[in-house]
């Protein structure tokens, strides 16, 4: 479902004008450079016969313009938290998501965690993104980082979980024991948010363990498959507040193709999972073979 | 088997039987072992190649270190009793992965900034020595069963193949099945369990052969 509206909104417009410039394999995937006339898209595969998901796709011609909807709906942590300082980012892709953060809020301090250095390299090369300024990128296992800078007494008031691309999940950033680290790592009011899954059964042992973990989360999703979860340190928030927040909003976002007001109608607060589901833990944690078909 | 009565003759199958079962159960836990390996070092080092390379390295030699002293030990009066043995000391060797691998994950992960070889310090405090034990028990057990020159290729062979497939299996269960229905600390007390299990048998059927020889 999700790699067909992916497919949908990505490839059938362009579908004759796509054309991979670049591939180069990593220890962690394949990744292609794909030039659909007017966006340049990162692509990641583990093999070559499925169509596999656009990672991370930028217009030419406008780079601050947002493409995905998805993307647009890991901001809805602004709603709750307007004025992020220090942002950490666990999956770089092509950088489509720090670049909101440096442009929008320049005072704001970007750690950008990236497992995979020819993704740094790609990003770099053709997605014009790249540390510097307050722009900090990390080759590391998130999951390192996250507990080294916790060691360090380190927080952030906005943390991205961007590692999941669908055809393998590191399972070690999807346990309760992951989540509690980086709730630590969290201010009094910072948020998290995830771009996860909406699909298979790890939807429920998901929700179960990120409520665990925080005590509560929200859905941001639309009927494509992707799915944010956003929660926080903080209580949890009504539409009501959430709507003002998005009313209310002190930066104007319009350029990066970012309405608020329509990230908060994507808000579900209520639970659609079944509570009853095993929590993901260190200890236990089949991710990968519950994200298969039923 | 002539000159034996049908007791000596049966304690005689049960001890070949039991030398291959105990192997089967020493390959099964090693590579079972190695692929909890990841995942208890995942939520402090990651699970990136380096972190397999680790593991990995670490088994290859510790398990070659143990082929040799299970080669000598197999010098010195061996015995089933004393594989037995081996088999319990194997079992008490996996309770520091239960007990003790968060403190000295911690230990090490303060101590070392690079994960490459924070894992490698951490895989060998961890599995080091629960590896060698594993790995006396192949020259060991060929020792046991070897009667003579002319067909000791054909039992070490067997017990290759034996402790092999029982490596093939312990992956193949652990990665595809038991991950998913247990954790990773049950599949840890089973193994300990099976192992000392293992070391237990041994040491009866070796005092029922003492007995029937006697």
């Amino acid at each position: 479902m999700k790699k067909l509206f992916l497919l949908i909104v990505c490839c059938l417009p362009l579908a004759a004008a796509a054309e991979v410039i670049y591939e180069k394999k990593s220890l962690y995937r394949n990744i292609s450079v794909i030039d659909q006339g007017g966006e340049l898209c990162m692509r990641f595969t583990l093999r070559r016969t499925r169509f596999s998901s656009m990672q991370s796709c930028m217009y030419k011609k406008d780079h601050d313009l947002l493409v995905f909807d998805y993307a647009k709906l890991t901001f809805a942590g602004l709603l709750m938290n307007p004025n992020p300082k220090r942002v950490l980012i666990a999956g770089l892709g092509g950088g489509s998501l720090a670049r909101v953060f440096r442009e929008a809020f320049p005072d704001a301090i970007v750690d950008a965690v990236e497992i995979d250095s020819a993704v740094i390299d790609v990003a770099d090369r053709f997605f014009d993104f790249r540390a510097g300024g307050n722009i900090n990128i990390i080759e590391q296992d998130a999951r390192v980082f996250v507990k080294r800078q916790s060691l360090h007494g380190k927080q952030y008031d906005y943390i991205v979980l961007d590692a999941f691309n669908g055809e393998y999940i590191p399972e070690h950033l999807m346990t309760r024991e992951f989540l509690e680290e980086c709730r630590s790592l969290l201010t009094a009011d910072g948020v998290l948010v995830a771009n996860t899954f909406s699909l298979s059964r790890l939807y429920d042992a998901e929700s179960v363990t990120y409520e665990q973990a925080f005590g509560w989360l929200v859905n941001v999703k639309q009927e494509t498959g992707n799915r944010i979860i956003l929660t926080s340190r903080a209580a949890m928030p009504g539409h009501k507040e959430l709507r003002q927040a998005a009313a209310s909003f002190p930066v104007d976002l319009s350029r990066f193709g970012l309405d608020l007001k329509w990230v908060a109608r994507q808000i579900r607060l209520y639970p659609d999972w079944n509570r009853n589901a095993r929590p993901l833990t260190d200890q236990y944690n089949p991710a990968n073979l519950l994200n298969t078909p039923q | 088997m002539l000159g034996f009565s049908p007791r000596q003759a049966r304690v005689h199958a049960m001890y070949g039987f039991l030398v291959f079962l105990l192997a089967f159960a020493g390959g099964f836990s090693v590579m079972s072992i190695e692929l909890l390996g990841g995942r208890i070092l995942a939520p402090y080092f990651g699970s990136s190649i380096y972190v397999w390379g680790s593991i990995i390295t670490i088994f290859m030699v510790a398990l070659s270190i143990g082929y040799l002293l299970g080669g000598q030990f197999s010098l010195h009066n061996p015995s089933l009793k004393r594989f037995g043995v081996i088999f319990l000391i194997c079992a008490i060797a996996v309770l520091p992965m239960i007990f003790g691998a968060e403190a000295l994950m911690q230990w090490v992960f303060m101590r070392f900034e690079d994960p490459r070889y924070g894992s490698l310090i951490a895989a060998s405090g961890l599995f080091f020595l629960p590896t060698v034990a594993m790995g006396i028990v192949s020259p060991y057990a060929v020792r046991l069963l070897v009667k003579n020159r002319e067909h000791s290729g054909h039992v070490a062979g067997r017990l290759y193949f034996v402790s092999t497939a029982g490596s093939a299996l312990g992956t193949l269960l652990t990665s595809f099945y038991l991950v998913l229905y247990f954790e990773v600390n049950q599949i840890l007390y089973t193994l300990l369990g099976v192992l000392a299990g293992c070391g237990v048998a041994a040491m009866l059927v070796a005092a029922r052969q003492g007995e029937s020889a006697a």
